[in-house]
């Protein structure tokens, strides 16, 4: 086996920005028609890694390998021209083109449209059928949903000729069922011989599709194993350096009287969509009720309005009390008084001021707090500063330094950041949106420690998450959301992520 | 972790950048034909070299603190209030209707109540580009320079009309009442026969300028409503989330901005010229905006940043005065110190910044 050359072989890879050093001498050897993952924690490097592959950065040191041949990528283009395709994140497609427009554009054979356009649908159909890519060329992108988007992307790499296919957390987007549809697709393209690089941080993702795994860890490939020959907990435990407990420990809960109670919820956004149609649902003290969905499907503007800061119609009751959804005295601030505290989706666009030290994102949304007043006019900023320190002791936020700001912390500390001041304010409820996104492995398990420790002082909660394995593990009790609609509520030891991946989808469970 | 130490990005940026400045007016005078080393020898002693060119100097920063520090307040919540000039056309207004048709028994009395009709007009002023701004999104920056024009049109109006003295040619008020003239340094620093500072406009505003850098010190640092004006303006998303209303912020901010450039008229029209006049204001609120670009927006980062333009404009009159390089040259100095030091921050800072980090690195 000696005999084939590596599709791709990087040798010795640094690339440091600033100080920090994002890859440290990586080398990698992924062998042709196979499916290679690369898994590590936030900001481990597999970003930088590929993007130095795919000609975006030029690394410091170390050489690059196709085939066997020393390659050198300047830019895109070159990776284009060695046979690498990327699928990116975040989908690089022009919204108000059709599939096929996106296809061609950038790969046009001459100055008219006509013929290349011809031959890419001609193209299309040959690679839809060996490779289960079905798209409809002429739909707009805008009018797909995401899972043709990201066929899209891969057409768009085949179409010129690549050979490598390098994916960025294709899965994040997705719903259960079509990432499955995904894994065909790869196992397909892995058929025909091409070499297949899967990025991710879910183990699952690794253990059920891949053939060989390597671990980064701070910017250093700490191993590369067979899939075969690993398992989740040893994969956990190189990605992270020390051993991780993966289930979340809980006793049953003791449901309490009820906390919120949300009926006929309705949101119509500034373009005239409507993100919730009809949503109602109850939250029990000493509960976790978790909102399952594919992101998108109005379950962060159901955070938005039980958070004060988007307007709805409908009644929201907290402790039994109407609150007021539309008057002037609807915000952030009459929520937190209502006892409601809530842990944002996004802590860099919303939890925290990124340029902020840490000590005053600890008294943002409670600056009107008392204990933070010195006087009528003046803001007590030494003992909101000694509050924080205290606080990171609780929490375990490194490096404790209440004056460093928010944006120095990794993601991990900065969520630590954030739950800290929220679940402190000792809350009757506690609104919580992806609480573990973007953040490391060992930080998770903290802060799942922390919501079921919130949840065993009979406080109610509400968790809403896109990954599947988070809301099974974490809830009492489940809601799925799919186009701004409950689609059914169900308990987590009575379903499976293939039911909930169906409601998900939007196919009613009842009918299923 | 911050790339470079505290005392480099607030200091050291500033001192390369009007080096820069110097050396590039150096060329440019030479290149006309005189010597840059004795332009600089003239405008140092003219604008610092006496009392009376101190007094001056200090009365043209007077009134760029106070539009500096307008701009300032407006760049912490996000607002680029560029019309500071108009707003202090308007408190030039307020300051002379409150001088002519108010009988103080004292200066003090006439300073108060001046300041206030000064800061009430200026904040009016600017609560019209704010309310737009807020409710309906209309750009501030398009909406405050618009303002400038129609400040200035207002002011033509009045001036050859309704406020005019009857049978004068001139478009100017009267003179103030002598109750409202306010002591000027010559008045305040005169101990036995030595008078300092004679004949120099400087005056006791230089000292409210002052009290209202350290207020708004306070304001921006210490304060709740100066935490909700930085939270705005660092993020208006985290804002919302906290429940910071993000229309109070623009138009509190926008009021505390336009009030204190309009203050800049107790300096000009009632410490000064003790009536009000055409084109009072002589460019000062856009100064301003370099002011506060090179402050940093810290109310003692523009006291200094004042000071400096204080000394460019007095030193630049004294060129003017006894060389023959010409006036429009020295608008060419001050606006190269404005470009170096407001507009191609980033030049002087990436380089810098690349070499703390190679030192940093090279340590380690």
């Amino acid at each position: 086996m000696t005999d084939v050359a590596p599709a791709i072989e990087l040798k010795g890879i640094s690339k440091a920005f600033g100080p920090v050093q994002a890859n440290k001498d990586i080398s990698i050897r992924v062998m042709p028609g196979t499916i290679h993952g690369i898994i590590g924690e936030n900001g481990a490097g597999k970003s930088t890694l590929m993007s130095i592959l795919y000609g975006f950065y030029k690394a410091d040191k170390g050489e690059i390998f196709i085939a066997g041949k020393k390659t050198s990528i300047p830019d895109s283009q070159a990776a284009i021209a060695a046979g690498i395709g990327m699928v990116f994140q975040h989908f690089k497609l022009v919204e108000n083109f059709t599939v096929l427009e996106n296809v061609v554009l950038g790969a046009e054979d001459s100055g008219l449209l006509r013929p290349s356009l011809a031959r890419a649908r001609r193209e299309l159909k040959s690679l839809a059928e060996e490779y289960e890519l079905n798209v409809d060329p002429d739909a707009l992108i805008e009018e797909v949903g995401v899972g043709m988007q990201q066929r899209v992307e891969i057409l768009k790499a085949l179409y010129r000729k690549a050979d490598i296919l390098i994916l960025d957390e294709p899965t994040g987007v997705l719903t259960p069922a079509e990432a499955d549809h995904l894994f065909r697709i790869l196992e397909n393209l892995k058929r025909e011989g091409k070499t297949i690089i899967l990025i991710t941080h879910k183990l699952r993702e690794i253990m059920e599709i891949t053939d060989t795994v390597s671990v980064m860890r701070r910017g250093e490939m700490t191993a590369t194993v067979k899939t075969s020959e690993t398992s989740p907990p040893e994969l956990a435990e190189l990605m992270v350096g020390r051993k991780v407990l993966l289930r979340v420990d809980k006793a049953p809960a003791t449901i309490g009287r009820k906390i919120l109670e949300v009926k006929n919820l309705n949101v119509t956004d500034s373009k005239g969509v409507h993100r919730l149609k009809g949503v109602s649902f109850d939250v029990h003290a000493g509960e976790i009720l978790g909102i399952a969905g594919v992101a998108g499907n109005g379950q962060s503007e159901l955070l938005e309005v039980l958070g004060g800061y988007e307007k709805a119609t409908g009644s929201i009751r907290v402790n039994g009390e109407e609150i007021d959804l539309t008057g002037a005295h609807s915000d952030g601030q009459s929520r937190r008084a209502r006892g409601i505290s809530h842990v944002p989706e996004d802590r860099q666009r919303e939890g925290l001021i990124m340029d902020f030290q840490a000590w005053e994102n600890t008294a943002f949304g409670y600056h009107h707090d008392a204990a933070y007043q010195r006087s009528k006019l003046f803001m007590d900023n030494a003992a909101i500063r000694k509050d924080t320190e205290e606080k990171m002791a609780r929490f375990d936020v490194r490096p404790p330094d209440p004056t460093l700001a928010a944006k120095s912390f990794s993601g991990g500390n900065q969520q630590k950041i954030v739950l800290a001041r929220e679940i402190e304010h000792n809350p009757d409820l506690l609104l919580i949106g992806q609480p573990t996104r973007g953040v490391d492995i060992g930080a998770i398990e903290f802060i799942h420690q922390q919501i079921v420790a919130l949840r065993d002082q009979g406080k109610a909660i509400l968790l809403v998450s896109v990954e599947l394995e988070e809301i099974l593990s974490l809830s009492d009790r489940i809601a799925v959301m799919f186009d701004g609609k409950i689609m059914g509520e169900r308990m987590p030891q009575e379903t499976d992520e293939k039911e909930l991946g169906l409601l998900m989808a939007g196919m009613s469970g009842e009918a299923a | 972790m911050d790339v470079m130490p505290k005392w480099a990005d607030v200091i050291l940026i500033p001192l390369i950048s009007i080096l820069l400045a110097a050396i590039l007016s150096a060329l440019v005078i030479l290149a006309i034909g005189e010597n840059p080393w004795a332009a600089l020898k003239l405008m140092v002693s003219g604008a610092l070299g006496s009392t009376y060119g101190w007094g001056y100097t200090l009365y043209y920063a007077t009134n760029f603190i106070f539009t500096g520090l307008a701009v300032s307040i407006a760049f912490h919540a996000r607002m680029f209030n560029i019309g500071g000039e108009g707003q202090a056309v308007l408190g030039g207004l307020g300051v002379a209707l409150a001088c002519l048709f108010i009988p103080w028994p004292h200066w003090t009395l006439a300073l108060l109540g001046a300041t206030l009709m000064a800061a009430l007009f200026g904040a009016a002023w600017a609560a019209i580009p704010a309310f737009l701004q807020a409710k309906r999104g209309s750009h501030i920056v398009i909406t405050t320079i618009m303002f400038n024009f129609i400040a200035a049109a207002l002011l033509n109006y009045l001036l050859i009309g309704a406020l005019k003295v009857p049978g004068s040619m001139e478009p100017a008020t009267a003179k103030f009442p002598e109750a409202t003239h306010l002591p000027s340094f010559q008045d305040m620093f005169n101990w036995g026969d030595t008078t300092f500072f004679r004949g120099a406009p400087a005056n006791i505003t230089f000292f409210v300028g002052l009290a209202a850098c350290l207020a708004l010190w306070a304001l921006i640092w210490k304060t709740r409503l100066g935490y909700e004006i930085r939270s705005f303006g660092h993020s208006e998303s985290a804002a919302k989330y906290a429940g910071i209303s993000p229309t109070k912020i623009i138009m509190v901010a926008m009021l505390i901005s336009g009030a204190l450039a309009g203050m800049m008229a107790i300096n000009n029209v009632q410490g000064e010229a003790e009536r009000l006049v055409l084109n009072a204001v002589e460019g000062a609120g856009f100064i301003g905006i370099a002011v506060a670009l090179m402050g940093r927006s810290h109310p003692f980062g523009v006291l200094l940043a004042a000071l400096l333009f204080g000394f460019l404009y007095q030193g630049g009159a004294e060129l003017a005065l006894w060389t023959s390089i010409p006036r429009e040259l020295i608008i060419v100095i001050q606006a190269l110190v404005i470009l170096f030091t407001g507009a191609l921050d980033n030049m002087v800072r990436m380089p810098l910044e690349r070499l703390f980090l190679s030192m940093r690195r090279a340590r380690t």
